[in-house]
């Protein structure tokens, strides 16, 4: 049913912690999400024209690039975007057939393609880009959490995790229950300072982001050129390297 | 936004659909219309034609549209389901009102004819809150979007009625009413625009991904080279100088035109007010299909900033 679920203090709220000053902008996350996707819960992921001019297709995270800042405190920025799983979504209460829902047992927003009319609406109404709909099928596709990963017994309990977390070379994701605050991933929001993103539109995202890191003294320090002394290597002469080394004791 | 054909057509046929059903429940025990069933069959006919047009068009829109039926179901929560429940319910009085009508019942047409009219209203104000009720969109979630819906539904389903009514001869009372909701229509439309123009962004490319502690944030490297569905949708722009023009043709062509046309219709009237209102009810409905077009263009939707930065 689309109408949100009473959300209890303590309420499990699963949901990844992206780290902006970690990540490297190397879309595996994305890559290793498209690829589970496609044969999980919410597969086939399709894509239009994939081998021709205007290939594109769905895909639940999309890895952009930004520039923050100017001159030498100017940061680059790789920035992941997917489903923030919030805590009140208008893409659930805006669907009119309830095939777009919020878990109450763990918060995940899920959509029923058994049910989905492929209105778009839900799309509209998310401010982040986390719907995507899937053309071949006329419905809508998002995110799940890899909710086909981390209740799935069949794999090593380590491997009990979305896909793009499990993939980061960096380990700039992070997925845990934000509700709990004794909980790693809310440790983490905490010690860095996890930010919401577009926290003025009120939908409550559980997904947090950390803000990259201040920059060094040093990496700030002015950089003066200067000439390398030569090394003992330099010197051919074996005669001359000899005083060198001793001239230099 | 993209302004998808079928919800263009839709919003604007249905609307004048429901707009001459609210007219007609409304002004025929009020004598201002012909009393004749046969006028009333004529616009009822025609009312219905342009809602279940219009509604067989939203269905076009949809990915799964055999499961249409399942959007009655979460009327507690989605405007869009609210929408459908009510245009559903209306066709109940608004089939009674025809029924009555042929059975020669005026008493029991009267009651359907009121009903039918609340119906109408109804689903028109569920229709603007849909897209009212979208907070990513700022164009759309405005305090003017609810009344312009209601208010150009009325009058281009006046248009019609006056079209209709010059034909059994009454023109002077319809015609007047095309005048009196052209004019606020158009003022309406005009401070919609100046608002929207000269509102701020709800949300920035800084808040969006909340690097605004650096500095001022700018794409560098998009996710992706080619198009996908979030652009196609959600990132239609058009130049601002088509804007203003098509603006002007929607002022010149949905408003003003109209207006005089019903003006010239009751200072002369005769043989020149079927065909002044005639032309004017169309005039009405194209210039306001332009209005439904650029109110999808010219809205903005959060998802660009990550896109683009604005």
């Amino acid at each position: 049913m689309t109408c949100l679920p009473e959300i209890a203090p303590g309420q499990k709220k699963l949901g990844l912690v992206i780290d902006l000053d970690t990540c490297v902008g190397c879309q595996a996350c994305a890559t290793n999400c498209k690829e589970w996707n496609s044969s999980g819960h919410s597969g086939p992921l399709p894509d239009l024209k994939p081998y021709s001019a205007g290939a594109e297709g769905v895909w639940f995270n999309r890895v952009h690039s930004y520039e923050a800042g100017e001159g030498g405190d100017g940061r680059t920025v790789h920035f992941p975007r997917s489903c923030l799983h919030c805590e009140t979504p208008d893409c659930v209460t805006v669907c009119p057939t309830g095939a777009s829902y919020k878990r109450i047992e763990d918060g995940i927003v899920l959509v029923d393609h058994d049910i989905c009319i492929g209105c778009g609406l839900c799309a509209w109404a998310c401010p982040y880009g986390a719907r995507e709909m899937d053309e071949d099928a006329g419905v809508m596709k998002k995110c799940t959490l890899c909710i086909d990963r981390i209740y799935n017994e069949t794999i090593p309990e380590a491997q009990r995790q979305p896909a793009c977390v499990l993939t980061c070379p960096t380990s700039a994701r992070h997925f845990g229950d934000l509700g709990d605050p004794e909980s790693a991933v809310s440790k983490l929001v905490a010690e860095r300072g996890g930010q919401d993103l577009m926290p003025e539109l009120g939908y409550n995202p559980v997904n947090k982001y950390l803000p990259p890191r201040k920059r060094s003294s040093v990496a700030a320090a002015p950089a003066t050129p200067h000439e390398a002394a030569p090394t003992p290597m330099d010197i051919k002469n074996p005669l001359l390297r000899w005083m060198d080394k001793v001239l230099t004791r | 936004m993209n302004p998808a054909p079928s919800i263009v057509f839709f919003t604007t046929a249905s609307g004048a659909g429901y707009g001459l059903l609210f007219w007609l429940g409304l002004l025929r025990p009020l004598g201002v219309v012909p009393a004749t069933p046969a006028f009333a069959l004529i616009c009822l006919v025609l009312a219905l034609l342009l809602i279940t047009a219009g509604l067989v068009s939203s269905m076009v829109h949809l990915g799964n549209p055999q499961r249409a039926w399942r959007a009655f179901s979460q009327w507690r929560s989605s405007w869009l389901s609210r929408e459908g429940v009510a245009a559903v319910a209306t066709y109940v009085p608004a089939l009674g009102f025809g029924v009555a009508l042929l059975a020669d019942r005026p008493g029991l047409a009267t009651l359907a004819g009121l009903l039918a009219a609340v119906g109408a209203a109804v689903t028109v104000w569920c229709t603007a809150m849909i897209y009212a009720s979208l907070k990513p969109i700022r164009q759309w979630n405005h305090p003017l979007v609810l009344p312009g819906y209601l208010l150009l539904a009325g009058y281009s389903g006046m248009a019609l009625l006056a079209g209709v009514s010059a034909l059994g001869g009454v023109v002077g009372g319809p015609a007047s009413f095309i005048i009196a909701l052209g004019l606020a229509g158009l003022i309406l439309k005009l401070a919609y625009w100046r608002k929207i123009d000269g509102a701020e962004p709800i949300a920035t490319a800084e808040s969006a991904t909340s690097l605004g502690f650096i500095g001022k944030v700018r794409p560098l490297d998009p996710p992706h080279t080619e198009s996908n569905y979030l652009l196609r949708e959600m990132g239609f722009r058009i130049a601002r100088k088509h804007a203003g023009r098509l603006r002007r043709i929607v002022l010149v062509a949905g408003f003003a035109l109209p207006i005089l046309l019903a003006v010239l219709a009751t200072q002369i009237g005769g043989g020149v007010a079927l065909p002044a209102l005639a032309l004017g009810a169309i005039l009405v409905l194209g210039g306001l299909l332009v209005e439904r077009w650029l109110m999808f263009a010219e809205a903005t939707h959060t998802v660009t900033l990550y896109y683009t930065g604005r």
